[in-house]
C-alpha cells in the first residue's frame, strides 16, 4: 500500500505567517514593523560595542540608531537602540541582547519615555539674524559666529530636530553631525531593572553608613 | 558613537562610593592574602619561592591546567604551537591525556563529539592565528547544534597585540558570533578563575561553545598558586506553573496531539521524562535529526524525525497536528520547510531553556521557559491530576494514533530490494547496525550518507547519533568519531563518511592509530558529492558541475599506508563478513564501501515546500 502522491494528499486548512503565527482565519494576527527605542544596561569592558552591533546586524535587525554612554555606574555603560521591527523582531532583539554576556538588562522603553538627540549644524552666515531667529524658535544654541559659517546645537526629540534642520536649509546646510536617540523612561519607572535593583541596594547601604545617598551616588 | 573604556580603564577611576560589584568582589579575593607578612621579612622571596608554602607562585599557564583538572577534564584535543606552547609545557606535569590532532578542524570536532557523547564539555586547544583559524569551523559547528566545547587558544604577547605581530589573529574578534561567550585573557591573576568560567558556561543551560584566548605573556607570567573553584552545578529551571497549566489544558483540548522531540531533549538529559510523558499519555513523538535517540525509534508511538529528508509519516503528523509539544528544537528550516506551511493546524507548545529561542522561527502559543525534563514532568503532573485528566489519551486519540499508523504502512522508508549489484547504501547501513548493539555510536560526515545513516539505523538511545546538523560540516564524521571513542572507550563506535567528507580530514586516521582507537569507518563511496549531485539533478537540469569525481584515492590502500586496516566492499555478498572483520578488528579500520552511485536520498521536501508535500521518487518532484 503506498500513500498518495503530493498533489493528491489531504492538505491541512490553516496557516502561518510569514513570521511563523498561526494565522487564525476568525482574528487574522499581522505585524506592521514600529519604531521603538530599547535600553540596555552592559558592563562598560572592551568588544561590548562590537558585540551589540555585531548582533544587529548578523540578526538583520533593521536598525535606526545606537547610542552608548556611561551610567551613575562607572562599570556599566547604558546603550539605546532605536529599531524599526514587528512586534517578534522586537521581541527578538530584546532576548538576543539578553543572551549576550556583559548585558545586565534589557527594557523596550515606551511611548512616553523622555528621548533626545543632539544636531551640530554649520551653516553658512550670510544672514546671521534670520539664522539667529531660527536657533531662539528651537531653544538652539551658537556655539561659533564666524564671517563665513554659523555653527549652533539642537537637542530635542527626533520630530523636532528634523523640522529644526529642515529650518535651517534655507542658509545652505555646509555639515551637520547628528548623534542617535538616547532616552530614559518618564517619571518614577525606572529604566531598566538592574538599576532599579542596584539603587536600593545602595540605598540600604548608605543608609547604614549614615551618608547621604544622592551624594554618593553621583 | 565610542566604544565605552575598558574595565581596567574605569576601574582605575578612584571611585570609592560605588559598591563592589560582583566583578570586583571577584577581583578582590585574588588579593594575595600574605603579601603583608613575606614584605616584613628579607627572606620573603625565599620563602616565597618555596614550593612548600601555601603562598607557591605558579604561573598563568598552571593556572589554566588546574582549572581544567578541577573542572574534571580528562582529555583535550590540540596541535601545539609557539603561542600556546606555556600551557602545553603546562599540560607535561598533569594527567590530562592530549591527545595531537593532525589538524585543529579535528580537534574542535573531537572536543564536540566528546561534549555530546559525555554531556561535559569537550576541551581543544590551539595556537595563536593559523591554528585557532584552523578551530573555527568546529567551532561554528558546535555554536550551531549547542554542542559543550571550550575552546583555549594561544595568541601573541599582549605588548604585540594589534600590531599584526607574527601569527597574530583577533581570535576573540573571529570568534565572537560563533561562540556562547569568549574571553582574551590579559590578567593572569584572573586566567584560572576565567577558564574556569568558560568551562562552567559551555555546559550551563543551553550549552554551547566557549573561548579563552591566553596571550602568551599571560601564560608565562607567575602568579599566586590557589585551588581553583569548581565551577557551580547548572540549576535546572522550572517554567511558570500557570503557563504549564495553560499548555496541558491546550494539550487536553486536543484531538492530534504531536511531541516533537529535539537535541535539548538530548543536551538536558530529558529522554527518560519524555519517554514517562509519551507513553503515560500515548501521544506519538516525532523527533528532529539531533533529537534522534531521544524516543526509541523502534517503539510503536516513535514515528522517527522529521524535516527535509525525514520519514514521510513524520511529516504527515507534522503537517495535521492540532497541538504540537515541541521540547527543545531551534525549528530549523531543515525541519520546518517553508514556515508559512509548518504545522498550520497547531496551537504549539514550545518548551526550551533558551528565551530566545521561543517565537523566533515558530509563533509559541503556549512558550514554557525552562529544562527539558523539569517542564516535561510539570506538564505530567498537570496532565495526570486535575480536570485534565479526564481528557488525557483514553480512546479521544484512539483515531489520531491509527492515522498516524496509517501513514507509518503508506510512506515506509524503503529502497529497492537488493539484487546482485551495485550496493545500495541503505542495506550496508542495515546490515551494520544488525551487528552492532544498541549502544553503538553512529558519527557521520555530512551529504547523503548522513541520511542514510539518519534513516536507516534504528536508534532507541540518545547520544548515538552524533553528526553535524545545523552547520552541516563536510568532515566531521572521522575526527567526531575519535572524539567519541575516546568519551566512551567501551562502545563500537562506527563513522559512516560520504568519499568527499572522507577526504576532508581523513589525516585523523593517523591520529585514530596512534592512539590505537577501535573506530570502523564505512565510506559510503559514490564517487561523488553525491548531495549535491542530487540537487543538480533534480533542480539544475542534471549539469553536474563539479560535483563528480573524475579519480578517487583508493581508501582501503590509504588506510593501511596509515597504518590502518583497510577493506573493499563491492558485493552484496561480502558486505556481512567484510562488515563484521571491519568491527571485530581491533584498531581503526576504514571500509570502502562502492555504493551504487545512481542512488538517491528520498523522501525529501523540497526546500522552502510545505512538509507534508514530500517527494518519494524523482517523479514527485
Ligand atoms: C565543508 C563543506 N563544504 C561543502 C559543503 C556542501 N555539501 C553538502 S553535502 C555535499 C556533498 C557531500 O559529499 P560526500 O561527503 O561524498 O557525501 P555523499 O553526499 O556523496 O554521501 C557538499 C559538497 C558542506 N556541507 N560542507
Amino acid at each position: 500500500m503506498r500513500g498518495p502522491a503530493p498533489e493528491e494528499r489531504p492538505r491541512p486548512k490553516g496557516r502561518r505567517s510569514s513570521q511563523g503565527i498561526r494565522v487564525d482565519p476568525h482574528a487574522e494576527a499581522t505585524h506592521e514593523p514600529r519604531r521603538t527605542a530599547i535600553s540596555a544596561l552592559v558592563y562598560h569592558e572592551p568588544g561590548v560595542l562590537a558585540k551589540v552591533s555585531g548582533l544587529v546586524s548578523r540578526r538583520q535587525f533593521n536598525i535606526e540608531s545606537l547610542t552608548v554612554g556611561s551610567t551613575t555606574n562607572p562599570e556599566t555603560a547604558r546603550i539605546t537602540l532605536v529599531i524599526e521591527e514587528p512586534e517578534p523582531g522586537v521581541r527578538q532583539v530584546e532576548k538576543q541582547l539578553l543572551k549576550l554576556q556583559p548585558v545586565i538588562s534589557v527594557r523596550e522603553l515606551g511611548s512616553d519615555a523622555v528621548r533626545r538627540e543632539l544636531v551640530v549644524l554649520k551653516v553658512h552666515g550670510d544672514e546671521p539674524d534670520k539664522v539667529n531667529a531660527i536657533t531662539q524658535m528651537y531653544d538652539g544654541r551658537t556655539l561659533d559666529a564666524g564671517p563665513r559659517t554659523i555653527t549652533v546645537e539642537i537637542t530635542g526629540d527626533e520630530q523636532k530636530i528634523d523640522d529644526a534642520i529642515d529650518a535651517y536649509r534655507q542658509f545652505g546646510i555646509r555639515e551637520l553631525a547628528r548623534t542617535g536617540q538616547t532616552a530614559l523612561a518618564r517619571g518614577d519607572e525606572w529604566t531598566t531593572d538592574a538599576e532599579e535593583e542596584r539603587y536600593e541596594r545602595m540605598q540600604r547601604t548608605q543608609n547604614q553608613t549614615d551618608v547621604d545617598p544622592d551624594q554618593s551616588y553621583q | 558613537m565610542s566604544e565605552p573604556g575598558s574595565r581596567a580603564q574605569a576601574a582605575a577611576q578612584p571611585t570609592p562610593e560605588t559598591e563592589a560589584t560582583e566583578a570586583t568582589e571577584a577581583t578582590e579575593e585574588r588579593e594575595p592574602s600574605d603579601e603583608a607578612d613575606g614584605a616584613d621579612s628579607a627572606d620573603a622571596e625565599s620563602v616565597a619561592a618555596d614550593q612548600s608554602t601555601a603562598a607557591a607562585r605558579t604561573t598563568g599557564a598552571a593556572a589554566v591546567v588546574a582549572a581544567l583538572e578541577s573542572a574534571g577534564v580528562e582529555h583535550v584535543f590540540g596541535v601545539q604551537g609557539g603561542a600556546i606552547m606555556p600551557v602545553y609545557d603546562a599540560l607535561y606535569d598533569s594527567d590530562i591525556a592530549h591527545v595531537t590532532m593532525a589538524h585543529e578542524q579535528g580537534a574542535a570536532h573531537a572536543a564536540d563529539a566528546y561534549g555530546q557523547v559525555t554531556g561535559r564539555p569537550g576541551v581543544c586547544f590551539a595556537t595563536s592565528g593559523p591554528g585557532a583559524t584552523n578551530l573555527v569551523t568546529g567551532i561554528a559547528d558546535a555554536d550551531m547544534d549547542s554542542d559543550p566545547v571550550v575552546a583555549l587558544t594561544g595568541q601573541v604577547p599582549t605588548d604585540f597585540v594589534g600590531n599584526d605581530a607574527f601569527q597574530e589573529t583577533d581570535t576573540v574578534g573571529v570568534t565572537r558570533p560563533i561562540t556562547k561567550a569568549n574571553y582574551f585573557a590579559d590578567d593572569v591573576d584572573a586566567v584560572g578563575d576565567l577558564v574556569a568560567e568558560a568551562f562552567a558556561l559551555a555546559g550551563e543551560g543551553r550549552p554551547g561553545p566557549t573561548l579563552v584566548d591566553l596571550p602568551k605573556d599571560v601564560t608565562t607570567a607567575e602568579t599566586e598558586a590557589r585551588e581553583a573553584e569548581p565551577p557551580e552545578g547548572t540549576p535546572t529551571p522550572s517554567a511558570d506553573a500557570e503557563a504549564v497549566e495553560a499548555a496541558a489544558a491546550a494539550l487536553a483540548r486536543a484531538e492530534k496531539p504531536l511531541i516533537l522531540s529535539g537535541g535539548g531533549v538530548t543536551k538536558g538529559e530529558a529522554s527518560e521524562e519524555l519517554r514517562r510523558f509519551a507513553t503515560a499519555f500515548e501521544i506519538p513523538v516525532v523527533t528532529t535529526m539531533p533529537g534522534i535517540g531521544t524516543f526509541p525509534e523502534d517503539h510503536e508511538l516513535s514515528l522517527s524525525w522529521a524535516g527535509m529528508h525525514g520519514t514521510g509519516y513524520a511529516n504527515m503528523a507534522i503537517s495535521h497536528t492540532d497541538c504540537l509539544l515541541a521540547v527543545g528544537t531551534r525549528f530549523d528550516d531543515r525541519l520546518t520547510g517553508g514556515i508559512e506551511t509548518f504545522a498550520p493546524d497547531a496551537e504549539v507548545v514550545h518548551v526550551d531553556i533558551d528565551p530566545a529561542e521561543i517565537s523566533k522561527n515558530v509563533h509559541a502559543d503556549y512558550p514554557l521557559v525552562g529544562d527539558a525534563g523539569t517542564v516535561l514532568d510539570q506538564l505530567y503532573d498537570a496532565l495526570s491530576d486535575g480536570p485534565a485528566e479526564a481528557a488525557r489519551a483514553g480512546d479521544r486519540w484512539d483515531a489520531w494514533r491509527e492515522q498516524c499508523a496509517t501513514w507509518k504502512e503508506e510512506y515506509p522508508l524503503t529502497y529497492d530490494a537488493p539484487d546482485d549489484e551495485p550496493l545500495k547504501p541503505q542495506f550496508v547501513v542495515e546490515a551494520l547496525d544488525a551487528i552492532t548493539p544498541d549502544d553503538a555510536i553512529v558519527t557521520t560526515g555530512v551529504g547523503q550518507h548522513q541520511m542514510w545513516a539518519a534513516q536507516f539505523w534504528t536508534y532507541t538511545e540518545p547520544r548515538t547519533y552524533v553528526s553535524s546538523h545545523g552547520l552541516g560540516t563536510m568532515g566531521y564524521g572521522l575526527p567526531a568519531a575519535i572524539g567519541a571513542k575516546l568519551a566512551a572507550p567501551d562502545r563500537e563506535v562506527v563513522c559512516f563518511d560520504g568519499d568527499g567528507s572522507f577526504l576532508m580530514t581523513m589525516q585523523e586516521l593517523s591520529v585514530a592509530v596512534r592512539e590505537n582507537l577501535d573506530v570502523t569507518v564505512i565510506v559510503l563511496n559514490n564517487e561523488a558529492i553525491g548531495m549535491v549531485r542530487q540537487w543538480q539533478d533534480a533542480f539544475f537540469d542534471g549539469r553536474r558541475m563539479a560535483s563528480e569525481y573524475a579519480w578517487m584515492p583508493d581508501f582501503a590502500k590509504l588506510a593501511e599506508a596509515f597504518g590502518a586496516r583497510g577493506f573493499t566492499l563491492t558485493e552484496y555478498d561480502d558486505v556481512a563478513d567484510t562488515l563484521e572483520a571491519a568491527v571485530a578488528y581491533d584498531g581503526p579500520s576504514v571500509v570502502d564501501a562502492y555504493i551504487d552511485p545512481a542512488e538517491n536520498v528520498y523522501p525529501m521536501v523540497p526546500s522552502g515546500g510545505a512538509n507534508d508535500q514530500f517527494a518519494l521518487s524523482e517523479d514527485h518532484l
